[in-house]
């Protein structure tokens, strides 16, 4: 028989051991799961394809920084809201909202070229996700109405409305009535930090803002306060915190960071608004913020993890032609291995024999 | 309005309203026991794959709505291991089980995209159906409609009519207590856990058997959450999870009749409905119950049960 | 007389320490029989191995003379052991019915049960009603809800775990009573307490564990009761006085605060009223879901309550949050300590910062000075004896008289001018209680004011020069103890006049 015997301090071996046992444990089943579904074609260099090539490759590894920004952004956001227990897991619907209030401030000034358009619009970007995300937040606290579903069911609906005001008020005049916007022009545009690559300044944001969030919860009192109200919310109020702020702070947050990712893949490697501007980044970064164990610093290297799965999908789609599915199917299950695997920092594994 | 279009209608909401019966009726013993699974969106979608699968390959209605169930319970497996033995957060498993049920739906369908089925048919019950307007209304659906209906008694008679639902009931009102006495809070949530998925995964072939002949990624579209959704509307009282349904089973169908009349707002607003009306119905809900407590939420919900003995 | 239940040479260890070590009792039939000991003696895990909830490591039993070694609770029901739990084993939402249904093997819900629990309530004369649901209950009402679910199983042994500690004294005169009529009938009783007054008044034997050690057996009556407890406890605890009563000006008062509940199973407070001085310590006796969590809730400032209904040193501090009071010196420790006074799952460095007014410097400007957060729960530790390996420990970790001790240390090293702490000891140990206690009176000595809601009688009687009674949210005037005050106390405690 196994028994779970809980540790009376976490243990530190295990925050470092059970992340690689994890991977580990991922890899072994997508290696059988390769095995299985791909009788004709070598699995090694599927592996190879899959985790390697995005790495060596300065193009795909410069892709992959690319897939990595917006999943760090709305990854830290997120998982300063998952520490208060506030589970905002419609990101990909503030994502969205954020991306169509920037650039509708993009498109406004289709003509204007600015040195101030952009601040503009990325400000434009963060309240339009605030906003999705406040909308949560106000429900719940006013009506205590579950902020899961809320956040939810307005994704379903800010991609109906993204497509609603691409057949309508953004769709381009002079493109044939494609639902697509027209095209930005440079002073819209983010900047370029690799020449002769897609890949933009938002990853230096994404930097920033993680060290940035990693003070506030470690060194600051905003930090105790969201750490408190998640584990025990009584005690919260021991301390004097304000349990609505907490709720305010954690999806504004969260919300904000995802407009601001948002607007950033329409401003970056999109170039303007299309129906293709969700691309599920909302939700992977759910999983990026769980690997990193809710830490800000952490967000950094599980996105770039993550990316390395989205871009090594992408890169097996095209060479072997298997669906990009398959990346799901990965980031499902390494999430699903890590929480497993993150029993042993809590709790000690003890075998014992059972006497009749 | 003419007879016709009036069971029409009634035949279109209850086709609408019938996935989320399921799916909800399911979830809401799972939540009862004390559990919240937020996998209910990826069990639908794995239970719609297996359901037309083994449909276009056997064209037995039966084995695919088995398969279905299997399917939803084999998924739902994944969560009642984590969150029960390995003691997970219940609300990131939840989410894991989703993501990991689309992708896997979608990559193990990638083949499946181009073909149709046979779709389950209306069976209308001999004589009863021959009844003048009641026989139409109400003896002349799809066997899996009554189902629904019947499932959600049978929820009924189990939580408040037999020992082991009072026990389920007592588990997810306080684990500790039913532990100490002696009740195996473990066994009976993963029972119910398995239950859930089976009924969830009905509810998703439902999709793909009865209302399109087709597969698609994604196809449940939300309805997962508006399940669980429901499951709060309807106060963790199972008859109420009908009349929910009904009510989301109605817009959706409002909403298709609206598109067919040409009335002047873009058809994304008019698909907007489902989704903003659950925020709606949750919201007045809550004005309805003003400050007081509400005595049937499941003292246990999400929380995590851990024996030291 | 033969025994019902022989308990020999029991010892079951988790990891390193050993909760019991080589422990035997023996349970005479028609016998009181108390488990005396200490929090942490082993009385919980000798009791769970005969109830079947726990195997031990090695030691075997008794049952009527015949092997027994339960591996379930259900077992140990099947041979008629019953328990009565501590943290009553009740489910709130379900009516009472209901809860002693699921108590009872092998029955179903068909049969008409109520007519049965509504004959055991009245042979035994513990009132109840079948259809009322668990949490609208009083907590001795539960308490015969529990007895009941237990009587029904006709046992032969009913095991009660610190059954009197939230009963009004009237309530535990009726359970001794019901205890006596069913010793009577044949019922052995295994007591657990550490009240040696009632041990003394109701059981014919007892068996006292220290440490997971059985100290000794022997027939209560024959012993004082400071005997007793130094066999418990093992030394020879501080007596506790006074040693500087100078009462000084009002520092805090009540003026007619109410609160309606928000909770279905709260209690309403209604006008409320209450003057201290400094220098004194006051008491508001009353059994617990008397209004004693929601009054908590209103002096902390987890709820804010009218301006002018609380006011501190001249200033109205009703609107102010805990933080803001604790700037103007006034500090608390609230009942619950997982969940509530600390957050189990983080360090106790970091719980240091549950309470943390500018003076400390833990923090300015809300930026969190880590070292010295280090150096003051390093000063809780030492001061208050705190038994931790370091101050990086989870909260979780920690024994209850442990984590007592902490969190009354970390608002005792602030020096507040007002102190309000809600059941000081509490599940804690009789040593780190004497402890608490000694430590509250030095601060009263040195002029500071102190409020103690307690259930405890006995604490406030021991404590208190002023004591007022809360009963369904209602709180007396301060009770006059010079003639007859425990009666006085006793009659306000059920809700009656004086």
């Amino acid at each position: 028989m196994i028994k779970l015997i809980p540790r009376v301090e976490n243990s530190t071996v295990m925050v470092l051991l059970s992340p690689l046992l994890a991977l580990t444990l991922t890899a072994l089943s997508a290696y059988l799961i390769f095995v299985f579904v791909l009788v004709d074609i070598p699995v090694s260099s599927v592996f190879f394809t899959l985790f390697v090539e995005p790495l060596i490759d300065s193009y795909y590894f410069s892709e992959l920084l690319v897939k990595a920004a917006p999943l760090m952004i709305i990854g830290l956001g997120l998982s300063i809201g998952f520490r208060a227990g506030i589970w905002n897991i419609g990101a990909e619907g503030q994502y969205v909202m954020g991306g169509i209030a920037g650039s509708a401030v993009g498109l406004y000034f289709y003509n204007v070229e600015a040195l101030w358009l952009l601040p503009l619009m990325t400000i434009a970007g963060i309240l339009g996700g605030m906003f999705y995300a406040g909308i949560a937040a106000f429900l719940r606290i006013k009506y205590q109405v579950n902020e899961i579903l809320v956040t939810l069911m307005l994704t379903y609906v800010a991609v109906l409305f993204l497509s609603a005001m691409l057949q309508g008020p953004l769709r381009n005049p002079s493109g044939f009535n494609f639902p697509e916007s027209r095209i930005f022009h440079d002073s819209a545009m983010l900047p370029i930090i690799w020449e002769g690559t897609r890949l933009h300044i938002g990853l230096i944001v994404a930097i920033i803002l993680s060290f940035v969030a990693w003070f506030g919860i470690k060194k600051h009192m905003f930090g105790m306060q969201i750490k408190i109200s998640g584990s025990a919310p009584r005690a919260a109020k021991f301390a004097g915190f304000d349990d609505n702020k907490t709720v305010w702070y954690s999806l504004l947050i969260s919300g904000g960071l995802a407009g601001l990712a948002g607007l950033f893949e329409a401003a970056g490697p999109a170039g303007q608004l299309t129906p293709g501007l969700p691309q599920f980044y909302g939700f992977t970064a759910i999983i990026v913020a769980f690997l990193a164990r809710l830490h800000p610093v952490g967000v950094l290297f599980s996105a770039l993890l993550i990316a390395l799965s989205y871009v090594g999908g992408e890169n097996v789609q095209i060479e072997y032609n298997l669906p990009s599915s398959i990346t799901q199917i990965f980031q499902g299950m390494l999430l699903f291995y890590f929480l497993a695997c993150d029993i042993l920092i809590k709790y000690k594994v003890v075998s014992f024999k059972t006497k009749n | 309005m003419n007879e016709s279009l009036f069971i029409n209608i009634i035949i279109g909401i209850s086709i609408a309203s019938v996935p989320l019966m399921f799916a909800a009726i399911g979830e809401l013993l799972v939540e009862r026991s004390g559990v919240l699974n937020l996998g209910v969106e990826g069990m639908m979608i794995v239970g719609a794959l297996l359901g037309f699968v083994v449909m276009s390959h056997t064209q037995n209605p039966y084995l695919a709505v088995l398969a279905a169930m299997a399917g939803g319970m084999a998924i739902a497996s994944i969560f009642a291991f984590l969150t029960q033995f390995l003691l997970t957060n219940q609300v990131a498993t939840g989410l894991a089980l989703t993501l990991f049920g689309l992708g896997f739906a979608a990559f193990a369908g990638r083949g499946y995209t181009e073909e149709t089925i046979q779709l389950i048919t209306a069976v209308p019950i001999p004589y009863l159906s021959d009844i003048p307007y009641l026989g139409p209304l109400l003896f002349s659906f799809n066997p899996l409609v009554y189902l629904a209906f019947f499932m959600v008694y049978l929820v009924w008679w189990f939580l408040f009519r037999t020992k082991q639902g009072l026990i389920l009931r007592a588990i997810g009102d306080n684990h500790d207590a039913a532990h100490a006495i002696g009740h195996n809070v473990v066994r009976y949530r993963v029972m119910a856990i398995l239950f859930g998925g089976a009924m969830a995964g009905i509810g998703g072939a439902f999709l793909s058997l009865v209302q399109v002949p087709i597969w698609g990624e994604g196809m449940t579209a939300g309805r997962g959450w508006i399940a669980l959704g429901l499951v709060v509307f309807a106060s963790w009282q199972p008859f109420r999870i009908i009349f929910g349904a009904i009510l989301f089973g109605g817009i959706t169908i409002l909403q298709i009749h609206a598109q067919g009349l040409n009335i002047n707002v873009s058809a994304q607003y008019l698909s907007m409905l489902p989704y903003l009306a659950t925020i709606v119905i949750l919201v007045s809900l809550r004005m309805r119950l003003k400050n007081k407590t509400n005595r049937t939420v499941p003292n246990c919900l999400g929380r995590i049960f851990h024996s030291t003995t | 007389m033969k025994y019902q239940l022989e308990v020999s040479n029991i010892t079951k260890s988790y990891g390193d320490l050993k909760a019991n070590d080589n422990v035997s009792l023996s349970i005479k039939d028609s016998s009181i029989h108390a488990l005396l000991g200490e929090n942490g003696a082993g009385k919980s895990t000798l009791v769970k191995i005969i109830y079947g909830s726990l195997t031990p490591d090695s030691g075997e039993m008794k049952w009527a003379n015949n092997k027994y070694s339960p591996k379930s609770p259900f077992q140990a029901r099947e041979n008629g052991i019953a328990m009565v739990f501590q943290h009553f084993s009740l489910f709130e939402s379900l009516t009472v019915e209901d809860n002693i249904i699921l108590g009872l093997d092998g029955v179903g819900l068909n049969e008409n049960f109520s007519e049965q629990i509504i004959k055991y309530s009245k042979q035994y004369g513990l009132d109840i009603n079948p259809q009322q649901v668990v949490g609208d209950l009083s907590v001795g009402a539960r308490q015969r809800v529990e007895i009941i679910r237990c009587l029904m199983q006709n046992p032969k042994l009913l095991i009660m775990d610190e059954p009197t500690s939230v009963l009004t004294p009237q309530e535990v005169a009726d359970l001794f009573v019901t205890l006596k009529k069913l010793a009577a009938d044949g019922c052995a009783i295994l007591y657990i307490s550490h009240k040696l007054e009632e041990v003394r008044e109701i059981c014919s034997e007892a068996t006292i564990l220290r440490g997971g050690k059985l100290v000794q057996s022997c027939i209560p009556q024959e012993h004082s009761q400071k005997e007793l407890a130094e066999m418990m406890i093992g030394k020879k605890l501080t007596e506790l006085a006074r040693t500087n009563i100078t009462i000084g000006e009002t520092i805090f008062s009540i003026d007619n605060l109410s609160r309606k509940s928000d909770d279905i199973y709260g209690v309403n407070l209604k006008n409320i009223a209450l003057k201290m001085s400094k220098g004194s310590i006051v008491g508001i006796a009353g059994v617990a879901g008397n209004g004693q969590d929601e009054l908590m809730e209103l002096l902390i400032g987890e709820i804010p309550s009218p301006k002018a209904t609380l006011n501190f040193n001249g200033q109205d501090i009703g609107l102010l949050n805990s933080h803001e009071r604790r700037q103007l010196s006034m500090f608390f420790v609230p009942e619950e300590r997982l969940g509530h006074g600390a957050v189990p799952d983080m360090s106790l460095d970091e719980n240091m910062l549950l309470s943390r007014p500018d003076s400390t410097e833990m923090t300015s400007r809300d930026v969190i000075d880590w070292e010295k957060v280090a150096v003051h729960s390093k000063t809780v530790i030492d001061t208050f004896d705190v038994q931790t390996p370091s101050s990086k420990m989870l909260a979780k970790s920690l024994s209850g008289g442990n984590l007592q001790k902490f969190m009354v240390g970390r608002e005792l090293i602030q020096n507040p001018e007002l102190l309000i702490v809600a059941q000081p000891t509490w599940g804690v140990d009789a040593g780190s209680a004497n402890n608490i206690h000694q430590a509250l009176i030095e601060l009263a000595d040195k002029g500071s004011a102190i409020l103690i809601i307690s259930q405890d009688l006995d604490e406030i009687l021991s404590l208190c020069e002023q004591i007022h009674v809360l009963s369904e949210g209602q709180l007396s005037d301060a009770v006059d103890m010079k003639s007859k005050g425990l009666e006085k106390i006793s009659q306000l405690m059920v809700g009656g006049k004086v």
